[in-house]
């Protein structure tokens, strides 16, 4: 590396390596050459002479490097930040370009058929281009208000603003105007997530994230122009904005999320928001009055090491006996803590459950060994599912999780069909009182509500067997199925001592989907399939023996073969599903269109996933059941509703003229 | 004077050198992100999301190089119509969407849309490769997206 190049101005540089016709990336560059010839020789001089000095501490240097850097045949690093990179966005480049090259590839084109097959019936998503996070949730004057990220102007990440929409029921939603943009210095950049409180008297404040003009990240406090609107159509934006700044110690653009507020056992209201220090994920935490002016704990709510940013931070109480939703401030012997955090590092939300400490603002975990953000700690959803949000829904006396549903197709596609992102079904969250270690989410019961004609089934289903069920159309659909492998089957695998354990190896993700059969799995579901099976999703249990003898279960959803198209995600996910003594295997699963969501055990393990197929669309989506099991026959009970659309309505000033006067 | 000036630029320049250097040591292709790098102006005094965002201005060039090549091959091979039409559209992906996106998600410091685009940018060129069938005219300019698009996705993850 050492050259004289260090010191000579930049025309005589390397040409830009990937404009290899010779043309040069700077086309001023030519203006530099010209030197004094006097200058130029003294340059020379004093060049030579640090030359030196630089090769002495460029040899120095080399001693020291910490990361040793090996390269395998085709490339890829393998130092610790590269491993960051596993298990993260799982499209690869890699893989796509081994597949690209090879003359049997089909090639393949979007059509608009198929894409616009894509949208939803019933879940949430605005008419067209880009959605994230979902903000500040809340019910207000007989209206649930949902709140989004949203990019006004295209189909990807961007301009970001937020979106508005108001519904009676969390299923039929009404959109309207945007409630904030970026039109303050404080948020120019960026109108970004925040969260609800309500104050004592029933009126409303709203946190949320600013991007300033300088890119720097705030916290801003903005309250409903009139509260005699039901709708809250209209923001204000406090006139002091920002509330908060980044503190000492916290990088500019590391700041973000801030959650509802609480209030303490002194009557003041506290709040949280996600950090990090180095690769420290943080919680930081303050205390306010007014929302306007806040003191900063000295301690933090809580903290894990190498868990990376924490985003979209949410802190609430969960009920440890009773089976309903908590107001955020909730405090007491019969309550734990949850907290939750989007790891910017990986897209996961994990949760854990803990301990709040009123007194000092912080938290700990019942478990550490699956604290907040660490690999195996819990999450609200197994598959694509990301910057979720509660709120306490006080109209029902429920705690209601809203969770944002990227796509998992190209940018190109996106940009095609003119949208991107779907907002989860919202899902009630209580602590499940059975187990006591992890949360059980529902799908909200005014689902229900969609559901048209149903049909009932009970059968039997031998090894290796697929069966059509015939439903009529098959894109949007609420199935609830209960399933039992035969006694006679079991009995056989548990008494076989050779039988190999495989229960601590097996993995939704790396176990090679719903084809591998083992002694008692996979059954369950193949929903969105193509008659002859070449396109299809299937959601199944797998069943395995331990080592222990003891039988553990696992909840998947197979997407590796949805779809014959090159550009899209195809994982198989899914986790491991506690199923108590005496209980049958249940699952639940609502399809519509291009989203499968899936509740194991009564929504103890979730997986949501996209999926795009290609043939297996309109009156070519077809339900089968399947047990891909070697021996084991099981029984399943199930019913199958068609479920209407939810016809979201565009706005419309009559249509919201209409909806004031209700 | 003059020599003291001289000092502290070559300790700039060996620190700034070492930058890019440890910089890419970190992503895939060594070689490929310091010529890219070195080769910017920009490089030799710019932070990690200074260098990404370099990264991502050299995805935007050679989308554009490539639509040009794109467009010459309408009349040059006729018969590749259909693959050049979904080429050209998976590009203009890139230079319209990937690229802005990436940079606002940069600069503004949420890395993970950054990393977004510039993964799509490496899918769309791989896809819009394989529409040829393994006789593909834009071997070498789609093979060149999909390295960079690695290498400018590894500096983005270290913004996370």
């Amino acid at each position: 590396m050492a050259s004289s190049d260090a010191l000579l101005p930049i025309s005589a540089r390397e040409e830009d390596p990937l404009l290899s016709d010779g043309s040069r990336s700077d086309p001023n560059a030519e203006t530099h050459g010209r030197r004094r010839p006097v200058k130029g020789l003294l340059a020379v001089t004093f060049g030579l002479f640090f030359i030196a000095f630089y090769v002495a501490l460029i040899a120095t240097h080399d001693g020291s490097r910490s990361n040793d850097v090996k390269f395998e045949s085709d490339g890829t690093a393998t130092t610790a930040s590269r491993a960051r990179l596993a298990g993260v966005s799982e499209k690869s480049n890699d893989q796509l370009w081994k597949l690209s090259g090879d003359r049997n590839t089909v090639a393949f084109s979007w059509n608009n058929s198929m894409l616009s097959w894509q949208r939803t019936g019933f879940h949430f998503q605005p008419g067209q281009n880009w959605m994230n996070d979902p903000n500040g949730p809340l019910f207000y004057k007989g209206w649930y208000h949902f709140f989004y990220q949203y990019n006004p102007n295209a189909a990807v990440w961007g301009d970001i603003v937020w979106g508005h929409a108001v519904s009676k029921d969390l299923i039929h939603w009404v959109h309207l105007p945007l409630a904030m943009v970026a039109d303050q210095w404080y948020d120019a950049n960026g109108v970004w997530t925040g969260s609800a409180t309500f104050l004592e008297d029933g009126s409303i404040v709203m946190l949320y994230t600013g991007s300033t003009d300088k890119s720097v990240q705030v916290q801003n406090l903005a309250y409903p122009e009139d509260l005699n609107d039901p709708l809250l159509l209209k923001w204000v934006k406090f006139s002091g904005n920002p509330v908060l700044v980044p503190p000492p110690g916290i990088l500019p653009k590391d700041f973000r999320d801030p959650t509802t507020a609480w209030k303490t056992s002194a009557g003041k209201w506290r709040i949280t928001i996600g950090s990090k220090i180095n690769r420290t994920g943080i919680s930081l935490v303050y205390d306010t009055t007014d929302f306007k002016t806040y003191e900063k704990l000295d301690t933090l709510l809580h903290k894990v090491p190498n868990t990376g940013m924490w985003e979209c931070v949410d802190f609430y109480p969960v009920s440890k006996t009773l089976v309903k939703g908590l107001d955020t401030s909730v405090n007491g012997p019969d309550v734990k803590h949850i907290v939750k955090a989007s790891m910017d590092d990986t897209r996961i939300d994990h949760y854990a459950i803990g301990t709040y400490f009123d007194s000092n603002g912080t938290w700990i975990p019942d478990d550490p060994t699956i604290d907040v953000g660490i690999s195996t700690s819990l999450r609200y959803d197994y598959g694509k599912f990301y910057a979720s949000k509660t709120f306490y829904d006080q109209n029902k006396g429920r705690r209601i999780l809203w969770g944002w549903i990227g796509e998992s197709d190209s940018e190109s596609a996106d940009v095609q069909k003119g949208w991107s992102s779907l907002q989860g079904i919202p899902r009630t969250v209580v602590l499940d009182t059975k187990t006591g270690k992890n949360l059980v989410q529902w799908p909200v019961d005014e689902v229900k509500s969609l559901r048209l004609s149903s049909k009932k089934f009970d059968m039997e289903v031998g090894p290796g067997s697929f069966v059509n069920i015939d439903v009529g159309s098959a894109a949007q659909l609420d199935i609830e199925a209960e399933f039992e492998i035969k006694k006679e089957s079991l009995d056989k695998i548990l008494g076989d001592a050779s039988a190999a354990a495989e229960a601590e190896e097996f993995s939704c993700q790396k176990s090679g989907g719903s084809t591998v059969r083992g002694a008692l799995g996979p059954f369950g579901f193949s929903v969105l399939a193509h008659e002859s099976l070449s396109e299809q999703t299937p959601v199944y249990f797998y069943v395995a023996k331990g080592k222990d003898s003891k039988l553990k279960t696992f909840f998947c959803t197979d997407s590796s073969r949805s779809s014959f198209a090159n550009d899209v995600v195809k994982p198989v996910y899914g986790s491991s599903v506690p199923v108590l003594e005496g209980e049958k295997l249940t699952m639940r699963i609502l399809v519509d269109h291009s989203i499968v969501e899936a509740f194991g055990q009564g929504g103890r393990t979730c997986t949501t996933s996209r999926v795009y197929p290609t043939k297996a669309i309109y009156g070519a989506a077809k339900l089968f059941l399947f047990n891909n099991a070697i021996d084991a026959t099981i029984t399943a009970s199930f019913n199958v509703w068609q479920m209407n659309s939810a016809f979201i309505h565009p706005y419309s000033e009559e249509a919201v003229r209409a909806l004031s006067r209700t | 004077m003059v020599v003291v000036m001289m000092i502290m630029m070559v300790m700039a320049m060996v620190s700034e050198a070492n930058m890019i250097e440890q910089t890419c040591k970190e992503t895939p292709d060594f070689n490929l992100c310091v010529s890219l790098l070195d080769s910017d102006p920009r490089g030799s005094s710019a932070d990690t999301s200074g260098l990404a965002l370099i990264l991502v201005d050299k995805i935007k060039g050679l989308a554009t190089k490539t639509l040009k090549e794109i467009n010459s091959l309408y009349k040059k091979r006729p018969e590749l119509k259909q693959a050049l039409d979904e080429c050209s559209r998976r590009y203009n992906t890139i230079l319209k969407a990937d690229v802005p996106e990436a940079i606002e998600a940069i600069s503004k410091g949420v890395p993970k849309f950054g990393e977004d685009g510039v993964i799509d940018a490496g899918v769309e060129a791989a896809v819009c490769e394989g529409e040829f069938k393994g006789k593909s005219p834009l071997t070498s300019l789609t093979k060149s997206m999909q390295k960079v698009s690695n290498v400018a996705r590894a500096i983005v993850r270290m913004l996370l």
